[in-house]
């Protein structure tokens, strides 16, 4: 390996910020080729999908596909559906997991190692093989609604959230985060005469927010990109999200530049959600090795 | 006091306003439309004239992507939600009215006896379903192709034979004008393989599966006549008329751009090609020795097995079957009317219109895929084989295999129900 001096210093960055730009770029290609594509008309769209046209605001472009979307599909009804479901499953997820995880953490009750074990294994079931089960369970579910109880949550929000409230990875992240934290201030906040839920709530949880964040934005990009589980449980469209309302656009004859509208539109949200949390994801990952 | 009374009498003003509807029974409809507008005015007129047309029926209408639409439908019976009316793709309907999901029709059976045989489903001897139009697909190309190319035009009496088929293939390829002389949509996977292939393997005298018994594929797909067809099949990769992959950008604008000479398409796509050229010619389906044939079965109306009141959405899918609606969708998302009167109240399929030659390609060279609740299983197996054959797979061996999965199928399904 070549050794760093000053005279080569320069040219060793040059050539790291070269290779990471072109990756970088690399890495953007489909998000510009989808917002550039938005722009053009579907014949355009497909004829410049050969060149690097499709990387450019080139030829003939207009806001029509995104008009077009609107009429076609209730697009700001999906994003609404999405973003609540998807922000009250993280709020709550964070919530359950935290503490679930606090509990394994640092209340030494008998059988904790084992259940943390059959939590974990949960990892290794995919959900396409529950997901009937789960179907004919939640078909059958009672709900105290305001008419008194009503038997069945399909066609719901709660159905699309409380499955999901709680998951093995999330409260693994938790747990190997709370395992680093410093022994010593909960041994401290314990002599002082602190409750567990005090601990939990003045300690534990304001010194999380690097796991938290990553947890946030883990959960977040799992139920925004959720498909199969809305489409098997809303028959309703007051109750769709944006993922099976994608499938709106694909016609006999498909409108790509529709489509391409759709997902820019549909992408902002988590574009959004991203970058308000980047520095702690990032951070956390740092810190617990668990890659994204 | 006063404001009880007023309130009593806005109360009974409302009952006896609303009474029409209060009187009628609910039922619920699951459609395949959405995200058509055209298609979702039409479907949602039909059931706001039925409502509207007598007392004793309320239909409300979901309606689901129809990407979406099987997967939910499934759901939907597992979790015994299904809706009274749901629609059914043509094909499918014998494996859900086998699984249960469906009953027979209760409809006066002389109102379809013009319809045109694809929009007609039966099972088991028995009408389940019932369609208000069809689809068709054709050889598409321009008659200055023919012309420069030398070659007859071919008509539904005289279609081309295999020769002369295979003689446009190599005038075309030997022009030395396109990159393939033809565009078969092998980007199109899914059921297009099944609908669009299955004809070619049947004009050759071979089949997905024996119709006889529906209880075996041996000999019709690993027959000799199978065979003829994979080998020409894969002659059609191997020899540079078709390209065995493609992507979905040159499927919908290779034949537009001048990319192909003759490409194989259904008639949703009819008035884009007529669009792109004003001398664009729909040609029947070549005779490849047992006659020239098409698929046929499109989106079909049923009445779910679970449905309280079978008479009450009968009733509804009979009032669909007026010519007006069929012709409303063929006017609107272009397909082809079950019936010759709807044909003549349409632009597209009248007598003299642009795509009226589909409504005689349906008549004269539609069969209708394999009746069949295991026809899902062999319509993927079917596809597969056929992918792999264009890419240069044994054709004995994977028909052979092909037939054996089939039957494997069968025989773990204990018949069908055959």
């Amino acid at each position: 390996m070549a050794i760093v001096t000053p005279e080569n210093r320069g040219l060793r960055l040059v050539v790291r910020y070269t290779v990471l730009t072109i990756i970088a770029v690399i890495f953007c290609f489909p998000l510009v080729f989808m917002i550039m594509s938005s722009f053009k008309p579907s014949q355009q769209l497909l004829t410049d999908t050969g060149s690097l046209r499709a990387f450019l605001p080139v030829g003939d472009l207009s806001f029509d596909n995104y008009i077009e979307a609107f009429a076609r599909a209730p697009i700001g009804l999906f994003v609404f559906n999405s973003m609540f479901v998807t922000g009250t499953t993280v709020i709550l997820t964070l919530l359950i997991c935290s503490m679930t995880a606090f509990s394994f953490v640092y209340l030494k009750w008998r059988g904790r190692g084992l259940v943390l074990s059959i939590i974990l294994a949960t990892l290794i079931v995919p959900f396409e093989t529950i997901v009937i089960p789960l179907l004919l369970l939640a078909s059958k579910l009672p709900w105290l609604g305001l008419h008194g109880i009503e038997w069945g949550w399909l066609n719901s929000y709660r159905v699309q959230i409380i499955p999901f409230v709680a998951d093995g990875l999330t409260i693994f992240l938790f747990v190997q985060y709370f395992k680093d934290l410093p022994g010593e201030l909960i041994e401290a906040a314990r002599v002082e005469g602190a409750s567990w839920p005090q601990i939990y709530r003045r300690i534990v949880m304001p010194l999380s927010g690097p796991v938290m964040a990553t947890a946030a934005i883990l959960k977040f990009l799992a139920m925004y990109n959720s498909y199969l589980w809305p489409l098997m449980v809303v028959q309703k469209e007051q109750y769709r999200p944006v993922m099976v309302g994608l499938q709106y656009f694909f016609q006999l004859n498909i409108a790509w530049g529709e489509i391409m509208a759709y997902l820019s539109l549909i992408t902002v949200p988590v574009l959004a959600f991203y970058l308000l949390l980047q520095r702690a994801f990032i951070a956390s990952i740092a810190s617990t090795g668990v890659k994204g | 006091m006063k404001f009880l009374k007023l309130s009593a009498g806005a109360m009974a003003l409302t009952a006896g306003l609303s009474g029409h509807a209060w009187a009628q029974t609910a039922l619920t409809m699951w459609y395949h439309g959405a995200g058509n507008e055209v298609e979702s005015q039409i479907i949602n007129q039909i059931v706001s004239d039925f409502n509207a047309s007598q007392s004793d029926w309320s239909v409300t209408l979901e309606s689901f992507p129809q990407g979406a639409y099987n997967d939910s439908v499934v759901a939907g019976a597992l979790a015994g939600s299904l809706p009274d009316i749901l629609d059914v793709d043509g094909p499918v309907m014998p494996n859900w009215a086998w699984s249960g999901y469906m009953q027979p029709l209760q409809i006066d059976e002389s109102v379809i006896a013009n319809f045109l045989p694809g929009p007609k489903g039966y099972w088991d001897g028995k009408l389940y379903s019932i369609g208000l139009w069809d689809a068709a697909v054709a050889l598409v190309t321009r008659q200055s192709y023919l012309d420069e190319l030398g070659l007859r035009t071919p008509t539904l009496d005289q279609p081309w034979n295999a020769e002369e088929f295979q003689a446009a293939l190599d005038a075309a390829k030997n022009s030395g004008k396109f990159d393939y002389a033809l565009d078969l949509g092998t980007a199109w996977t899914g059921e297009w393989y099944p609908y669009a292939f299955s004809p070619f393997l049947q004009s050759f005298g071979g089949d997905i599966v024996d119709r006889s018994t529906y209880l075996t594929a041996e000999g019709a797909l690993n027959g000799e006549a199978a065979m003829t067809f994979g080998h020409w099949w894969q002659d059609l990769f191997a020899n540079g008329y078709a390209p065995a992959t493609q992507d979905g950008a040159d499927r919908d604008t290779g034949f537009a751009n001048g990319k192909y000479a003759f490409s194989w398409n259904g008639n949703w796509a009819a008035l884009g090609a007529l669009s792109t050229f004003d001398d664009t010619v729909f040609l029947p389906a070549p005779d490849l020795g047992n006659g020239p044939k098409i698929g046929a079965a499109s989106w079909q109306f049923g009445v779910s097995a679970s449905s309280e009141h079978p008479d009450g959405a009968s009733a509804f899918i009979q009032f669909a079957l007026q010519d007006k609606y069929l012709a409303d969708f063929s006017n609107g998302i272009g397909l082809i009317p079950a019936t010759a009167a709807a044909a003549a109240m349409t632009e597209n399929y009248k007598d003299g219109g642009p795509m009226a030659m589909f409504f005689g390609l349906t008549e004269a060279q539609a069969l209708v895929r394999p009746v069949t609740p295991g026809y899902v299983v062999e319509a993927k197996v079917f596809e597969k084989a056929l992918a792999d054959i264009a890419n240069g797979a044994n054709v004995e061996d994977t028909l052979d295999a092909a037939v054996d999965e089939i039957n494997a199928d069968i025989e773990r399904n204990g018949g069908y129900g055959h």
